[in-house]
C-alpha cells in the first residue's frame, strides 16, 4: 500500500469527487490561483476550471452562506475556510442556517455541504491562528463534526462527508498535513460514528482525536515499556460520537484519559468524561482525567507555545499516577 | 363596465401584455391584510405564540414584486414574511396552521411565523437573523448560474439589514460573480424601534447597492403598480445574465415591530400620515376611477378574503399538534435508502 501524506490523501478524495460528480464544486479563499493555503487544492484550478474551483473574496460569511444556498437546491459544494479561526466570521451561517434548515423546514430542505478548515497549534502562528473550535461545532445539533488524525482517515472520512447529505464541519490539523501513512489507492469510505481502536490495551483507555492521537500513541508506546498497556481510541468523528466503543473500552480497562489539543475548560473532553461517568460509573477505578492545552491564548514564543500544548509526556505522567 | 375579477390566489398578476393586472394585485393585497388581521386576533387570543411580525401596510411591496416573478424563481425572505408566502401562493390554511404550531403547517410546526418553507412553491424560507439569509440567496443564484438555467433568486430584506456585514458581503459577491439575484429592501424606516437615520451614515439604501456596481432604484413601496413594474424591468435584465439588481421600496408598517411593541419611538400622527398612502385604498380608488372594477367587485374581494382567513383559522384549530415522538425527526437527513 502506498505511503502518502495527509494532504495528498485529502487531495485524492477531492479529485475523485470533482471527477465523478458534476454537482461538486470547490470554493474558498485562495484555493485556485494561489493553490490553497495548505496546498490541498494545488493544481485543481488548471485541471477543473473556474466553474468547479472558485476563488472567493475574503468574506467568510457569504462564502459559507452561498455554499449553503447552493446545497439547498441540489449542488454539493465544498467550502474551504483556510483556518478554523476564520470560521468564526461564518459561524452565523454554520449554526443558524446550515445546522437548522433541515429541521426548520420539516425535512423539505437538506444541506449537503462540506466545510473544510484547518485548526490546531504548534507552528508559532500566534493567538489568533492557533485555535481549536471542535467543541463549539460539536455542540450544535444538525452539524456533523469530523476530526481525521491520519492520512487513511483523511481520505476515507472526506469521502463519507461528500456522501452524507448533511452539513459537515471537517476539521484538519495544520501540523498533520505533512505526516505520512499507508493509504489505499482506490477510493473508500470510513463511516461516521465509528472510532478506531488505534492500539489495543488492557490497563487504561486513552481517548483522542485529530492531532492528539499522536500524543496518545507516543505515550502508549512509552508506557508499554513500563508494563502499562494502554488502549488508544481514535474517535474520527465527534458528532456523531462512538459512545459504544468508548464504553466497551472503559469497561475493560476501568480507567480513562481524554487527550485534546483544545482548552480543557468547557471542551469536548468534558463531554466524554460526563458520558463515561453517566454510563460506566461502576466500572471506573479512577476518575476520568483530561490532558488538555493550557488555559491561555496561544503565545507566539516557541518555548511558551510548547509549554501550552499537551504532549505525550504529560499523558505518561498522568497515567502513571492513575494505575 | 366592471370586468370579472380573478380571485385565484395562485394566478399571476401579469396582464395579457405583461403589464400589471390591477385587480389581481388588489386581491393579493387584500388577502394578505385580512390574513394578518386575523393572525393578530388569534395572537391576542393566545392561539399563536412566540413572535408575530405583521406586514400590514407593506403589502404593495411583496404583492407587486412577487407578481412580476416566475413561479419557479426562488424567494428567500426575512421574518416578516407571511405576505410574501401568500403572494407566492402558499396555502393560507397551512400558513395559519404553522402560526398555530400544528402538524399541518407548511413547516410541520417546527418553524413558526418566522420560518415558513414550501419548497414546492420555491419559497425557501423566512429567516430570523437579520441579513443572515442574504448569503443563501447568493447561493441559490449561484446554483442556477452553475446549472445554466435562467431561474433567479429574490431576496427580501429590511432596512435593519443594511448595516450588517452580511449585507455588504452578499452584495459584493453577487456583483463580482454576476449572480442572478434581486435584492428587495423593504425600507419601512425603522429597524425594530430605531429610526434608520439615527444609525445609518447613508440613509438612501439604494446608494449602497450602487456602490457595488449593480442597478439600484428607489421606488414608492406604497404603490403596488410601481413595485410591480420596477421588479418586472429588473428581473428581465437579471434573467439575461447581466447580474444582480437592487430595489429599495420605501414603505411603512402600521403595526408594531412585533405584537410586543409598545411603539414608543414614533408618533400616532406619523402612523396616520402614512395610512393616507394606504396601498389598498389607493389602488381601489384607481380601479374604481377608471372603471376597471365596481364597488361590488371590491366588496366581493374583501368578503372572499374574510372567508379565506376564517377558513384558515378553522383548519389550524382543527389540525393536530406535531406528535411528541417526532421531536428528533429531521435533525439530520437520513442516508439514502435508510
Amino acid at each position: 500500500m502506498p505511503e502518502i501524506t495527509y494532504r495528498e490523501a485529502l487531495r485524492q478524495t477531492l479529485r475523485y469527487q470533482l471527477q465523478h460528480d458534476e454537482r461538486v464544486f470547490l470554493m474558498g479563499e485562495d484555493i485556485g490561483a494561489y493553490g490553497g493555503s495548505y496546498a490541498v487544492t494545488k493544481g485543481f484550478l488548471d485541471e477543473f476550471g473556474e466553474k468547479r474551483v472558485k476563488d472567493t473574496p475574503i468574506a467568510e460569511s457569504v462564502v459559507v452562506g452561498a455554499g449553503i444556498g447552493a446545497a439547498m437546491v441540489g449542488l454539493k459544494p465544498m467550502v474551504e475556510l483556510m483556518t478554523v479561526n476564520f470560521s468564526l466570521l461564518a459561524i452565523d451561517q454554520i449554526v443558524n442556517n446550515a445546522a437548522k434548515l433541515h429541521y426548520m423546514s420539516n425535512g423539505q430542505i437538506s444541506v449537503p455541504i462540506v466545510i473544510r478548515m484547518a485548526g490546531g497549534a504548534g507552528s508559532q502562528l500566534g493567538a489568533q491562528h492557533s485555535q481549536n473550535f471542535e467543541s463549539w461545532y460539536a455542540h450544535v445539533p444538525g452539524l456533523k463534526v469530523v476530526v481525521p488524525s491520519t492520512p487513511y482517515d483523511a481520505k476515507g472520512l472526506l469521502m463519507t462527508a461528500f456522501d452524507d447529505g448533511n452539513p459537515i464541519v471537517f476539521l484538519e490539523h495544520t501540523t498533520l498535513y505533512t505526516t505520512k501513512g499507508e493509504v489505499p489507492e482506490e477510493p473508500y469510505s470510513i463511516p461516521f460514528g465509528q472510532a478506531e481502536v488505534y492500539r489495543a490495551g488492557t490497563d487504561v483507555t486513552l481517548i483522542a482525536y485529530s492531532g492528539a492521537v499522536r500524543h496518545a500513541a507516543r505515550a502508549a508506546e512509552q508506557l508499554a515499556g513500563d508494563g502499562i498497556e494502554c488502549e488508544v481510541l481514535n474517535m474520527r468523528t465527534l458528532r456523531p460520537l462512538d459512545v459504544d466503543t468508548i464504553l466497551a473500552s472503559v469497561r475493560k480497562t476501568n480507567r480513562a484519559v481524554v487527550i485534546e489539543d483544545d482548552w480543557g475548560f468547557g471542551g469536548f473532553g468534558g463531554e466524554i468524561a460526563a458520558i463515561i461517568q453517566e454510563r460506566a460509573f461502576d466500572d471506573l477505578d479512577a476518575p476520568v482525567m483530561r490532558v488538555s492545552g493550557a488555559d491561555v491564548p496561544m503565545p507566539y514564543a516557541g518555548a511558551l507555545e510548547q509549554a501550552a500544548l499537551p504532549h505525550g509526556a504529560d499523558v505518561v505522567r498522568l497515567v502513571k499516577s492513575m494505575v | 363596465m366592471a370586468r370579472a375579477v380573478n380571485i385565484d390566489p395562485s394566478a399571476t398578476a401579469a396582464g395579457r401584455d405583461g403589464g400589471p393586472d390591477g385587480p389581481a394585485l388588489l386581491n393579493t393585497m387584500i388577502r394578505i391584510r385580512r390574513f394578518e388581521e386575523k393572525a393578530a386576533e388569534m395572537y391576542a387570543r393566545g392561539r399563536i405564540k412566540g413572535f408575530l411580525h405583521l406586514y400590514i401596510g407593506e403589502e404593495a411591496v411583496g404583492a407587486g414584486a412577487i407578481a412580476a416573478l416566475r413561479p419557479d424563481d426562488y424567494i428567500v425572505s426575512h421574518y416578516r414574511e407571511h405576505g410574501h408566502a401568500l403572494a407566492r401562493g402558499l396555502d393560507p390554511r397551512r400558513i395559519m396552521a404553522e402560526l398555530f404550531g400544528k402538524e399541518t403547517g407548511v413547516s410541520g410546526g417546527r418553524g413558526g411565523s418566522m420560518h415558513l418553507f414550501d419548497v414546492s412553491k420555491s419559497f425557501l424560507g423566512g429567516y430570523a437573523i437579520v441579513a443572515g439569509h442574504m448569503p443563501l440567496a447568493c447561493g441559490l443564484a449561484l446554483a442556477e448560474q452553475y446549472k445554466g438555467t435562467d431561474r433567479i433568486a429574490v431576496n427580501f430584506i429590511g432596512d435593519g439589514a443594511v448595516n450588517e456585514g452580511e449585507f455588504h458581503e452578499a452584495l459584493n459577491l453577487a456583483s463580482v460573480w454576476k449572480l442572478p439575484v434581486l435584492f428587495i429592501n423593504e425600507n419601512n424606516l425603522y429597524g425594530m424601534g430605531t429610526d434608520l437615520r439615527r444609525v445609518s451614515a447613508i440613509v438612501e439604501v439604494y446608494k449602497r447597492a450602487e456602490a457595488y456596481a449593480m442597478p439600484a432604484v428607489q421606488v414608492d413601496g406604497m404603490d403596488v403598480l410601481s413595485t410591480y413594474e420596477t421588479t418586472r424591468r429588473l428581473v428581465a435584465k437579471i434573467r439575461t445574465g447581466e447580474g444582480p439588481a437592487f430595489i429599495e421600496a420605501i414603505c411603512y408598517r402600521y403595526r408594531g415591530h412585533s405584537m410586543a411593541d409598545a411603539e414608543l419611538y414614533r408618533s400616532k400622527e406619523e402612523v396616520e400620515r402614512w395610512r393616507t398612502l394606504d396601498p389598498i385604498r389607493r389602488l381601489s380608488e384607481r380601479l374604481l376611477g377608471d372603471g376597471t372594477l365596481s364597488q361590488a367587485d371590491i366588496d366581493r374581494m374583501h368578503a372572499e378574503a374574510d372567508t379565506m382567513a376564517d377558513d384558515a383559522v378553522r383548519f389550524a384549530e382543527e389540525s393536530p399538534p406535531p406528535p411528541i415522538e417526532t421531536l428528533h425527526r429531521h435533525v439530520y437527513k437520513e442516508p439514502a435508502g435508510a
